[in-house]
């Protein structure tokens, strides 16, 4: 600890009430363990005895000022074991006569309701202050956490995104992770002998070497195909985004995993048009960093749109006046997007003839949600979000 | 790939931006300059370029200096060679025979050659300073003069000595059993599909990749063949990929080169050889086949209308917006011919460099491109439907709810495992689908089970002295056959340790089979069902998963659907991986328990009356389970009898006063309440006698 939280925890102790010294808040009970070795059951007898309990209990119950107090006075008569009630109507149930029995239990439970009357009453009453005083805590003890969960870094962002999507009608679409190749890269108009489809990119289910191309199975490389089953399954206008798990047959290191996620988006209508994309995008990327934070774009190249652009934002780590994680550049790249290219419109147009490239249109963004989440949380391992590492995990809770 | 300004600047001599703006005016539209270094004065700046692969055009300087000419509407220098009048002769004979695979082939005779250091001409200078600044090695004239045309228009070319060729040289594909040494030396046999050019009696170059060692220039040569052809993509990358070459040619031809540069190609790299002497003989000869012609130079005009530009653009910053005079200028620029057919429309012709435009939306990107990305404004498109959820979005935000909420971090794996650790956990053994290309044998086979998973990251929590771990994992698990594979989402949970030390005022609690079975009742319990219930099978029947202690292991039934098991890994698994504490572990068939509604609050009315409680201290013979119990108290049809429940129960394994060998103890706690009025002490007497009786059904009594 360092010396200014030593002077803090100075400082907070002035506001710990000390007591001054414990003061009596009870008197001695009376010694009636001379009852316990009575003889003699007769009515009278047992009159004057219980009026003797009954008289001591009310005196002892007048002085009781704590809930200390009250608790021992609760023990010392009701208590399970060393209670007076408990000892006494053992002793008595022993060593009195059968007929002397009857009217003991009864008796007893008079007593009974009188001290928890007494009780009530005492309590109802509430502590002096001096009792409050002596109840005194040590506030600056750390408090008695309950632990919860963490939602995790990965799950956070895509639920994030898809709250900010949600806020400008985009409902969520999912797809599965094993594709066919037709889903995964024919109908996102990827070439035949794009390189892309090479082994030594994409990871493949085994035994597809024998099947027609567009049927091969393997591990979608993007969130892309969903927007072509989105689309089959749907007539325009669309608006979703995608959150999922794809892969890639990449070597790991500290920015590169065989499995990361992707946040795809799809939106088609009449009149969608490429200033659209950059408002919708322009406005994602200032609701998930902060209202500062700027976009450019720039053309690029994806095989299902056209035209297509990389999105950069001003980096957010030195707000755009360069450092090294924005490589002094003072923007960072952070995803990729464009038109729907029309040849992705016809193969939708084939289960959908409203996708008509001459009458609708539409642009798709994708980014990875492992570099997003690195960017706002600061992690620097990719790895980490894949190892279940409870120290790790324990900083999202 | 690399570019000097300077060499730029000899295309563009009214240029006048500095090297700096210059880079990032090529980059916002696409043209990307990853790097410029200052290569001191008068050498202007080395671009380092990151150009995507359907700008190939753009790969030579050439390419980057009609960029800029664009960018700025500054005029482009011409490229032309002007040659010495060649010398009679015939020229060499060429045949094309593969004409689906070559669409143009040229061919220049030189005679009398000197092969060597490049000369002292004009063009050899201007070379010599424009390597020495890329650091491009030299090496002879000719090989000089095919990476001077190719650095600087992108072209690739080829020269083969003259004496070594025997007849005319024929495009054709290979023969089978025919071989190749090629110039890296290596002896290639070749497959009946590799697109070659050959002489009338053997194989010369791999067309398009790699020229033949026998054929090749050397200092002895003194005639010259100069080839610049056009190959077609599919043919060049099979050729290629069969014989694991990639080549600066065959780059090129595999992303479609120029049809029309071969005679100037061909005219450079014969200017600069002729500059260390020798002569031209013969006109060139310029095979060309009209088929590849129509489809590559000579395509199709495109109509290119401007409110299409619009429609798919939108709205600019500046008000003008997109005009057709900006329409034109970007597109001439860039090599297109432009016609009015009728208003705001065009007819577009293609430049035979840019294969990659076919298509009226290839211009609306050029024109968008060349324009300015960042030039266009920020505008939203109204919308006025409605969001839809996911059917499973709610179950799968329960679940992640509860079990944040049971203390419990989510996390998420690998989607695959060994086939070692699917035949273990997978609920059915033969439908683990294996991957073509694993990353590695730990990651053979698409994970059957979330359970592999777990079990690394609890090992892995455990290796790292992280004692106290609580994990879930909901993720796809997949079956089936490689013809095709389900996936269905699971949830595994995981845990060990203790509830941590939480504060000072509470010690820590050590978590155990049954704070696993009450996340899983918690988990159940989200959802609507009318029966829940938990059991077990003997350890021979085989039904529990093997990765489940025999003993200390549970299936959940939900309205008698299995969805799931849970229990302590079993401990031989747990010590294979040097886990000494004990592990808990459960995989819940999430797509089972979507199938169940998701519990909906149901309010019952509260009653004011004073409930009444009353502890039954029992003793159950060994055999009495509490789910028996549990039952037979449902069945005393008390209406007033509103809960019960276990308060301690106690197996000591030794012997205990009172109780017979095996015999245990257990505390009910019964809780008797009535809606309409305060219960008497008769009423409770019965009902007691009622629960004993219940207990003596399963063979308990209370205790003496
Ligand atoms: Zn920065």
């Amino acid at each position: 600890m360092g010396s200014s939280d030593v002077a803090a925890n100075r400082s907070l102790l002035r506001w710990v009430h000390k007591p001054a010294g414990r003061k009596t808040t009870s008197i001695p009970s009376r010694d009636l363990s001379f009852l316990l070795r009575m003889m003699n059951f007769d009515e009278q007898t047992l009159d004057a005895s219980f009026a003797a309990l009954e008289d001591e209990a009310r005196r002892a119950a007048a002085w009781l000022a704590s809930p200390e107090a009250v608790e021992n006075f609760r023990l010392e008569w009701l208590g399970r074991k060393q209670g007076r009630l408990k000892q006494l109507g053992d002793a008595w149930l022993k060593t009195a006569p059968l007929e002397a029995k009857k009217t003991l239990g009864q008796r007893f439970n008079a007593l009974k309701t009188l001290v928890e009357g007494l009780l009530e009453d005492a309590a109802g009453a509430g502590p002096s202050n001096e009792a409050l005083a002596a109840e005194a805590l040590d506030i600056t003890l750390p408090g008695t956490r309950r632990l919860t969960g963490a939602e995790h870094p990965i799950t956070r962002t895509m639920n994030e995104l898809i709250g900010i999507f949600a806020g400008l009608g985009y409902s969520v679409g999912v797809g599965p992770e094993v594709e066919t190749d037709f889903y995964n890269f024919e109908s996102m108009n990827f070439p035949p002998g794009h390189p892309a489809r090479d082994t030594q990119d994409t990871l493949v289910i085994a035994g597809q070497e024998r099947r027609p191309l567009r049927d091969r199975l393997l591990l979608r490389t993007h969130t892309s195909p969903v927007q072509m089953r989105t689309m089959e399954q749907m007539a325009p206008p669309i608006r979703i985004v995608i959150p999922g798990k794809v892969h890639r047959n990449d070597a790991a290191d500290a920015t590169h995993s065989p499995v990361f996620h992707q946040v795809e988006g799809l939106c088609v209508d009449r009149n969608i048009t490429f200033s659209d994309l950059k408002g919708t995008l322009d406005h994602a990327m200032k609701a998930l960093f902060g209202s500062a934070v700027k976009t450019r774009f720039f053309p690029s190249f994806f095989p299902f749109t056209e035209p297509s652009a990389d999105v950069q934002i001003s980096c957010i780590f030195c707000a755009g006046k360069g450092c090294r994680k924005c490589k002094q550049s003072g923007w960072i790249e952070l995803l990729g997007c464009g038109m729907v290219d029309p040849a992705v419109f016809a193969f939708a147009a084939e289960k959908q003839p409203a996708y008509d490239p001459k009458e609708i249109s539409g642009f798709a963004f994708g980014m990875g949600v492992e570099r997003i989440a690195m960017m706002k949380y600061g992690v620097s391992d990719i790895g980490q979000f894949y190892q279940g590492d409870v120290r790790f995990l324990d900083q999202f809770a | 790939m690399k570019i000097l300004t300077k060499w730029l600047r000899q295309y563009l001599p009214t240029l006048t931006v500095d090297d700096a703006t210059l880079a990032e005016d090529l980059t916002l539209r696409g043209i990307a300059v990853e790097g410029v270094f200052d290569l001191g004065a008068g050498n202007g700046s080395l671009f380092e370029m990151d150009i995507t692969t359907n700008r190939v055009d753009a790969m030579n300087h050439y390419g980057v200096a009609r960029e800029a000419a664009t960018i700025y509407g500054l005029p482009l220098a011409p490229l032309g060679f002007p040659l010495p009048e060649a010398k009679d002769g015939a020229g060499f004979p060429v045949e094309i025979e593969a004409t689906d695979a070559c669409g143009r082939f040229t061919a220049r005779v030189l005679r009398g050659v000197t092969i060597g250091p490049a000369g002292a001409g004009m063009l050899s200078s201007q070379m010599a300073g424009l390597f020495r600044l890329l650091e491009q090695k030299q090496i002879s004239n000719a090989v000089d003069a095919s990476n001077y045309a190719w650095l600087a228009m992108g072209q690739p070319t080829h020269t083969f000595d003259l004496d070594k060729l025997v007849g005319g040289i024929v495009v054709r594909r290979a023969r089978k059993g025919e071989t190749l040494k090629t110039l890296d030396g290596v002896e290639r046999v070749l497959d009946p599909e590799d697109l070659i050019v050959a002489d009338h009696v053997k194989p010369l170059a791999l067309a398009g990749v790699m020229g033949g060692w026998e054929s090749m220039i050397t200092q002895e040569t003194r005639n010259v063949l100069v080839e610049a052809a056009w190959f077609d993509p599919v043919a060049v990358r099979r050729t290629a990929r069969r014989h694991g070459l990639h080549t600066d040619a065959s780059h090129r031809f595999e992303r479609g080169a120029d049809f029309n540069a071969g005679p100037l190609a061909s005219a450079l790299v014969v200017s600069i050889i002729l500059e260390s002497g020798g002569e031209i003989e013969g006109e060139l000869v310029d095979v060309q086949v009209a088929a590849q012609q129509a489809r590559t130079a000579a395509r199709q005009p495109v109509l290119l209308a401007l409110k299409q530009v619009q429609r798919i653009l939108g709205t600019t910053l500046e008000a003008e917006g997109i005009t057709a005079a900006a329409v034109e200028g970007i597109l001439s620029s860039l090599g297109c011919g432009l016609s009015a057919d009728g208003e705001g429309q065009w007819q577009v012709t293609l430049p035979s460099w840019r294969l990659d435009l076919d298509r009226e939306i290839d211009l609306i990107e050029e024109v968008a491109r060349v324009y300015g990305y960042n030039r266009f404004a920020n505008t939203l498109p109204a919308f006025a439907g409605a969001v839809r959820h996911l059917p499973h979005a709610e179950a799968d935000g329960v679940l992640r709810a509860t079990l944040r909420a049971a203390g419990f971090h989510e996390a998420i794996s690998s989607t695959f495992c060994s086939a070692a650790d699917a035949g273990l956990c997978a609920p059915q053994p033969g439908l683990v689908v294996p991957l073509g290309n694993p990353l590695s044998e730990e990651a053979g086979v698409m994970r059957a089970s979330l359970v592999p998973g777990m079990v690394t990251m609890v090992a892995g929590n455990l290796n790292r002295d992280v004692a106290d771990v609580r994990l879930f994992e909901l993720g796809a698990v997949f079956s089936g056959s490689t013809e095709k594979v389900e996936e269905r989402p699971a949830l595994a949970i995981g845990l060990t340790g203790s509830v941590g030390q939480v504060g000072p005022h509470q010690a820590p609690r050590v978590l155990d089979f049954y704070d696993l079975k009450g996340v899983v009742e918690q988990i159940v319990a989200r959802f609507q069902a009318k029966s829940v219930y938990f059991d077990t099978f003997p350890a021979e029947a085989g039904i529990t998963p093997q990765w489940l202690h025999p003993y200390r292991s549970a299936r959940v039934v939900v309205d008698g659907s299995t969805v799931g098991w849970l229990g302590q890994l079993h401990p031989r698994l747990a010590a294979e991986r040097k886990m000494k504490a004990p592990v808990y572990m459960a995989e819940l068939y999430a797509e089972r328990l979507y199938r169940q509604a998701l519990a909906r609050p149901a309010v019952r009315e509260l009653s004011r009356f004073q409930p009444v409680r009353r502890d039954f201290s029992l003793v159950l013979p060994p055999a009495a389970h509490w789910a028996q119990l549990d039952e037979v108290l449902g069945q005393t049809g008390i209406p007033e009898l509103i809960d019960w429940r276990v308060r301690e129960v106690a197996r000591e394994g030794k012997a205990v006063a009172g109780l017979a060998a095996g015999e245990y103890s257990l505390l009910l706690g019964a809780t008797f309440q009535a809606t309409d009025r305060t219960l008497r002490d008769e009423e409770l007497q019965a009902y007691s006698a009622a629960v004993l009786q219940a207990v003596s059904q399963v063979g308990g009594r209370l205790r003496a």
